[in-house]
């Protein structure tokens, strides 16, 4: 014998869906997205601590007030990137860090762009 | 039409992404085992190194001229070389994977004119999503966007489309014919000796004398730098005709009992493979070989045995190559490599059976089958055949004594940004 179903169709079976996906929300483009590990204290003022992990996107545009990770001294390092007046400076979120300015754009190489902070509590 | 997009210095630039001091340095990038220089920078070809030279040759420049050199890193290589080909195929579909760093692109369903735009446009966008530099030719046939991307490589323009006749004939005259894609060392000889010396030469030779030394394949290359396209895009890889596993060991080895570890572990390895790919095998080779720069005796052998069943079982596999390792191996001789091949490839459900088989194939399948499952839920060599050792660390596995990060498979290796 066969079982047969009766009743009404389960209302919810139109909306069967996945899991929610936290690669899927938090990542636009998987080829060009990089994460990272922070090391020391100069973007406490922007919620990125030390150890704290960084999505970083390099198929987005570093415009103006984004959190950048930007090539200084050869190194990788995190800061606000700033457009003023045809000047650039990437800007720290700390007052015991300045910022590095330069004359223009071409002097400064971005890596790439933060789309999130991962941090512990 | 098609093209190629070969990666710039491919492990270099690897290494470059994730540590940009590196940039403007000479570096070098050395084969398995640390054995000898396998990618280089330019600067590095500046100060007179070349491809394929031994490591120790060389390791003075790190103090004296500020080389940088790396262990090959296969980890991270595999994983940016798979960003360039999904950045490739979100604009061009038709794609093969020729080797880590090539692909070849199929190019007809494009309007001409707008060829050179498209590459450009993968040039840049591999470039800022992935930071790799890559360069791209584009020919009518895929020798000559061989022979294309090498010229963009060379002059720095990136990107070239080579379809004019007489820039294409005036190229060829500049090109030794063994840097032509597909004359190997041996045809680059026989090709010289007539006096076929640059790949112009080559084009202009008839196809009746390419034919007698070189069979179809030399007049297949002939054409194709003549501009009819013999080789289209092979979107599916053919099936291996063999599976080699050898390594060259970080330190010598003179026992038998120390090689035979290694055999086993590779034999292991290779059997994997074959499995994976639904394969058995008919036959297998062993060698071993001594060390051939170092001033001791010399001792290089191989040894084959044929199967009476074709086979894809460890334990039987095992069974042979140990068989075969015992005839060749000769007591001391300090050997620097040895390896594992697997010949006679044939699909599982074409073998053979033996009228007098002792073994319980179905048994046998079974058992490869958890092993397999096993090491791929637990990480390779959870299980392994006790022939290959208990020891961690065996001198045969690979020397890497400057390896970089697994900077994007392994959270623990990300990479460091600064907040200073």
């Amino acid at each position: 014998m066969m079982p047969v179903s009766a009743g009404f169709p389960s209302p919810a079976d139109s909306y069967i869906e996945g899991k929610l996906d936290l690669n899927k929300h938090l990542i636009k483009k998987p080829v060009a997205t990089f994460f990272v590990k922070v090391s020391g204290d100069s973007m406490t003022g922007a919620g990125i601590f030390s150890d704290d992990l960084l999505i970083v996107d390099r198929s987005m545009e570093p415009v103006d007030k984004k959190v950048v990770i930007a090539v200084v001294d050869g190194e990788l390092t995190v800061k606000r990137i700033r457009f003023k007046e045809g000047r650039v400076s990437l800007v720290p979120e700390n007052e015991n860090y300045a910022p590095i300015e330069f004359s223009d754009n071409s002097e400064v190489e971005i890596w790439g762009v933060v789309t999130y902070v991962i941090h512990p509590l | 039409m098609y093209a190629i997009v070969d990666c710039n210095n491919f492990y270099v630039s690897c290494e470059r992404l994730f540590k940009p001091s590196l940039n403007g340095k000479p570096v070098i990038v050395l084969s398995n085992n640390d054995g000898c220089a396998v990618a280089l920078s330019e600067e590095a070809r500046k100060i007179g190194i070349t491809r394929g030279i031994p490591y120790f040759k060389v390791a003075h420049m790190e103090k004296e001229n500020g080389l940088k050199v790396f262990s090959s890193n296969y980890a991270l290589y595999g994983d940016i070389s798979s960003r360039v080909v999904d950045v490739i195929t979100s604009i061009i579909p038709e794609v093969e994977i020729y080797s880590i760093d090539e692909c070849f692109l199929d190019l007809s369903s494009y309007p001409e004119k707008e060829l050179v735009t498209l590459a450009v446009k993968i040039r840049e966008r591999i470039g800022k999503w992935v930071g790799i530099p890559v360069s791209v030719g584009i020919a009518r046939t895929k020798t000559l966007s061989k022979v294309a991307v090498r010229i963009a490589k060379k002059s720095g323009q990136g990107v070239l489309k080579l379809t004019d006749k007489d820039e294409i004939d005036k190229n060829l005259a500049k090109m030794p014919v063994g840097g032509v894609w597909g004359v190997g060392r041996r045809y680059a000889k026989w090709l010289n000796r007539y006096g076929i010396k640059d790949a112009a030469a080559l084009k202009n030779t008839s196809n009746h004398l390419l034919r007698t030394k070189m069979g179809i394949c030399g007049i297949r290359i002939a054409e194709e730098l003549r501009g009819t396209s013999c080789y289209s895009i092979e979107n599916a890889p053919p099936k291996k005709r063999e599976i080699t596993v050898s390594r060259s060991f970080a330190k010598t080895l003179n026992d038998f009992d120390d090689l035979k570890n290694a055999v086993v572990h590779f034999t292991t390895k290779a059997s994997e493979k074959l499995r994976k790919e639904g394969s058995v095998a008919g036959a297998v080779l062993v060698f071993v070989m001594t060390n051939r720069f170092s001033e001791l005796p010399q001792y290089n052998r191989v040894g084959t045995m044929k199967l009476n069943v074709q086979t894809n079982d460890t334990s039987e596999l095992i069974n042979h190559t140990i068989k075969v390792l015992s005839e060749i191996f000769k007591k001391g001789y300090s050997y620097k490599k040895t390896g594992v091949i697997l010949k006679e490839l044939v699909p599982e459900n074409q073998v053979q059976m033996a009228l007098f088989d002792s073994i319980d194939r179905g048994r046998s399948k079974k058992i490869m089958k958890v092993l397999d499952n096993i090491n791929e839920t637990f990480g390779a060599g959870s299980l392994k055949y006790a022939g290959e050792g208990l020891d961690k660390n065996p001198d045969f596995m690979p020397a890497s004594a400057m390896l970089s990060n697994a900077f994007t498979t392994r959270w623990s290796e990300i990479p460091i940004v600064k907040a200073l």
